[in-house]
């Protein structure tokens, strides 16, 4: 699946703003610029619907809006329903004459802690119905909103409010649920990862994501620099270093075929250039206990799940 | 206004809802099944599967989702409709609140059904008394030609450009939703014209300008917005003064409806049964309401002056309307189908108690919890309450204000 959207640095710079600036989102914020790219892609005319989250916060306090596009947020675990909603409303309404006659793309976003955890069944509900919407998931790794609050999505030995690195425990013992897998097992049309550092990247999947006809998932890791305790200059760096280490590599899975993305294939066929996990380890300070005699067991083992977690990707890309 | 030549059906309750909804040019059906909504939705969707409906039905995972899709389906301004019952109804308890807190005209049937534990999927109001205060307009039918006509008058109610706000229609489990009646049901036509297309109020949007108030990528708007304490209250009084405008609306809807259809139940808030010099009424609302019209009526027979307040419109309360029409009574029986445990008797017995305390009339007001996951309430247990309420009145005494009825003691 080939998408026609072809453009520059320039087009993207030129193209109206959809997330617009005055926002409240912290210095740094790396959901904030996954979806400011997101929507560079967006084609016409839009509805956005939005999870409870870090986003829906920041771009909103009434009476102010960040948001130029028609943009509705209801709850926390919802937002795939709630893009169910006005997918069928949509088309409905166009059928009756009741609207303009013109295609409505619909974008829902949510986080992590909406998509790993709490909105999984809305939004496998909604995948299974076969709504027309595009599903984005930034994910920052744990309840950032709340404050930094360990979710599905948090990797392991990472150290957040309730997986605290203690004195017996370092961090999140479980590994992170590899959330983008089972959605491509719903035998959904379009899944992929995407990361802000390959922005051109990750504007041509969600052009595709949204060009695509059914339900489309778009997986983009957020660094945030509360969370993950790093300086705020380090977003855009630490969202290459996590894709050429191979913890986030980025991929589609276009009919649940799987195909590598060119930074990730260049590392597939070229091993020796991917980056051991230590460097993006040592940048943040959610990983800063694993760097004691007492636990630094537990960077193996996040090389270990990295390493086991790549091998099986390049298998399902064809790639040995 | 002629009163409009009508086919009569053997439905039963939930059956009845759907022919409703099949009438009112509904745009989007959400829902999920649960006993005894079931066959509501099962007919709803023989309707789309056969052509009969153009309406896009979501059959949904849940009912938290089955109300999150109506919600933002409304939002984009299309007619919507969802029915629940029991277990679903309290999963949806969140989107309940901000259905109403984002204004949207959702009409949905509740089947009313006991909540777990233990499990029961037989009747009682526990469902959806405790969501009396989620700035949800509550209707309750007393059969199902009631069931029929309020659902169409739902649409009207809850689209009012003034009003903005969800409307639920009770009908008991089992006694209304899977018993046959004949129902008169209106033409197609006369339907879809009653209810018409939908009406927004209009708001000033982003760009300064006056826009209706949907999601519309013309004029664009955001909803469901972050809203702290500078704006967050004056927003739940806006909700409150829609509630208030309620009444009026019921009424006007429930006269033009009757006008049409020959068919009345009180003014649409209240219903007074051999009220007028009633010295002893029961007050209820629901199926348990035509149980008390017969044994009323055994009573005037021998001559007791007895009388039944029926409530249709429980949220909102129509004050005045009960204050009037309990004015002249002695004694007052309110029969409650839930409990609030711990509390001081059952909800309706809160309210008319409440009520009657700054009205400068004060009856003996009693209460009975009755019919609890479906316990019958067959004429002799409400004969007990009315031979109560005539004691009271003899001895001038009430020795236990709340009474349980109709159970193992």
């Amino acid at each position: 699946m080939a998408s026609e959207y072809e453009f520059t640095a320039k087009d993207i710079v030129e193209k109206p703003e959809i997330l617009m600036s005055g926002h409240r989102a912290c210095a740094g914020c790396g959901p904030a610029t996954a979806l400011r790219l997101v929507l560079k892609a967006v084609r016409g005319p839009t509805i956005l619907t939005h999870a409870t989250g870090c986003m829906e916060v920041v771009s909103t306090i009434y009476p102010y809006t960040a948001w130029k596009i028609p943009w509705i947020h209801t709850a926390f675990e919802n937002v795939a329903a709630n893009a169910s909603g006005i997918e069928a409303a949509l088309k409905v309404l166009r059928r009756k004459g009741r609207i303009k006659d013109e295609h409505v793309d619909v974008i829902a976003f949510a986080g992590d802690g909406g998509t790993f955890d709490i909105g999984i069944q809305d939004l496998s509900g909604a995948v299974e119905r076969g709504h027309d919407f595009m599903y984005v998931l930034y994910d920052n790794e744990a309840y950032m909103n709340t404050g930094i609050q360990r979710s599905g999505g948090t990797p392991h030995g990472a150290a957040t409010t309730t997986s605290p690195a203690g004195s017996v425990i370092p961090g999140k013992p479980e590994y992170k649920k590899p959330i983008s897998d089972i959605m491509v097992a719903h035998g959904m049309p379009y899944v992929a990862t995407a990361s802000p550092y390959y922005w051109k990247d990750l504007i041509t999947k969600a052009r595709k994501g949204i060009e695509v006809d059914g339900p489309a998932f778009l997986h983009v890791i957020a660094p945030c620099p509360r969370g993950w305790r790093y300086d705020t200059s380090k977003t855009i760096e630490i969202s290459r270093l996590v894709v050429e280490n191979c913890i986030f590599p980025l991929w589609e899975a276009i009919d649940g075929e799987y195909q590598l993305s060119e930074p990730s294939e260049a590392i597939a066929l070229k091993p020796e250039t991917k980056k051991p996990v230590q460097e993006y380890l040592r940048m943040q300070g959610r990983f800063r206990h694993l760097f004691t005699p007492k636990f630094e067991k537990v960077i193996d083992e996040i090389q270990w799940i990295t390493d086991k977690r790549w091998q099986r990707l390049l298998k399902k890309c064809g790639i040995n | 206004m002629e009163i409009v030549k009508q086919k009569v059906l053997a439905l039963n309750g939930d059956e009845a809802v759907a022919y409703a909804v099949k009438q009112s040019d509904v745009d989007v059906v959400s829902a999920y099944p649960i006993t005894p909504q079931t066959i509501i939705v099962e007919r709803f969707s023989e309707y789309v599967a056969n052509g009969e409906v153009d309406t896009e039905f979501i059959c949904v995972e849940s009912e938290h989702s089955a109300l999150s899709a109506c919600l933002t389906a409304s939002a984009m301004g299309a007619r919507v409709f969802t029915a629940t019952a029991s277990a679903g109804l309290a999963l949806m308890h969140e989107i309940l609140y901000v259905t109403s807190g984002c204004r949207a005209p959702v009409v949905m049937a509740v089947v009313n059904r006991a909540l777990s534990a233990p499990i029961n999927i037989h009747c009682d109001h526990s469902d959806s008394m405790v969501e009396r205060d989620c700035s949800w307009i509550q209707l309750y039918a007393e059969n199902s030609q009631e069931v029929y006509d309020s659902i169409i008058q739902a649409f009207r109610i809850a689209e009012n450009p003034e009003i903005s706000l969800p409307v639920m229609v009770g009908l008991d489990g089992f006694s209304l939703s899977h018993t046959l009646e004949n129902v008169q049901v209106l033409p197609d036509d006369v339907v879809r014209k009653f209810v018409g297309t939908r009406q927004f109020p209009f708001i000033k949007g982003h760009e300064g300008k006056m826009v209706p108030f949907k999601l519309d990528p013309e004029n664009p708007l955001s909803m469901g917005p972050l809203d702290l304490y500078d704006y967050y209250f004056e927003h739940k009084r806006q909700q409150e003064e829609a509630m208030q405008k309620a009444p009026k609306v019921i009424q006007q809807v429930h006269e033009e409806y009757a006008q049409m259809s020959g068919r009345h139940y009180g003014n649409g808030l209240i219903e007074r049964y051999n009220l007028e010099d009633a010295e002893i009424a029961a007050v209820c609302l629901g199926s348990t309401a035509g149980t008390v019209k017969t044994v009323v009526d055994e009573l005037r027979a021998e001559g007791v002056k007895a009388g039944l307040l029926r409530i249709r419109t429980f949220r909102p309360l129509p004050v005045e309307e009960i204050i009037k029409a309990l004015e002249n009574v002695k004694a007052v029986a309110v029969m409650d189908r839930s409990l609030s445990f711990g509390g001081y008797g059952g909800a309706v017995f809160h309210e008319i108690r409440h009520i009657l305390y700054d009205a400068h009339i004060h009856p003996y007001v009693v209460n009975y919890i009755y019919g609890l996951g479906g316990r019958d309430t067959p004429r002799n247990l409400i004969h007990k309450i009315y031979q109560d309420l005539q004691e009271i009145l003899q001895t001038r005494r009430v020795e236990k204000p709340v009474k349980f009825i109709g159970l193992r003691e």
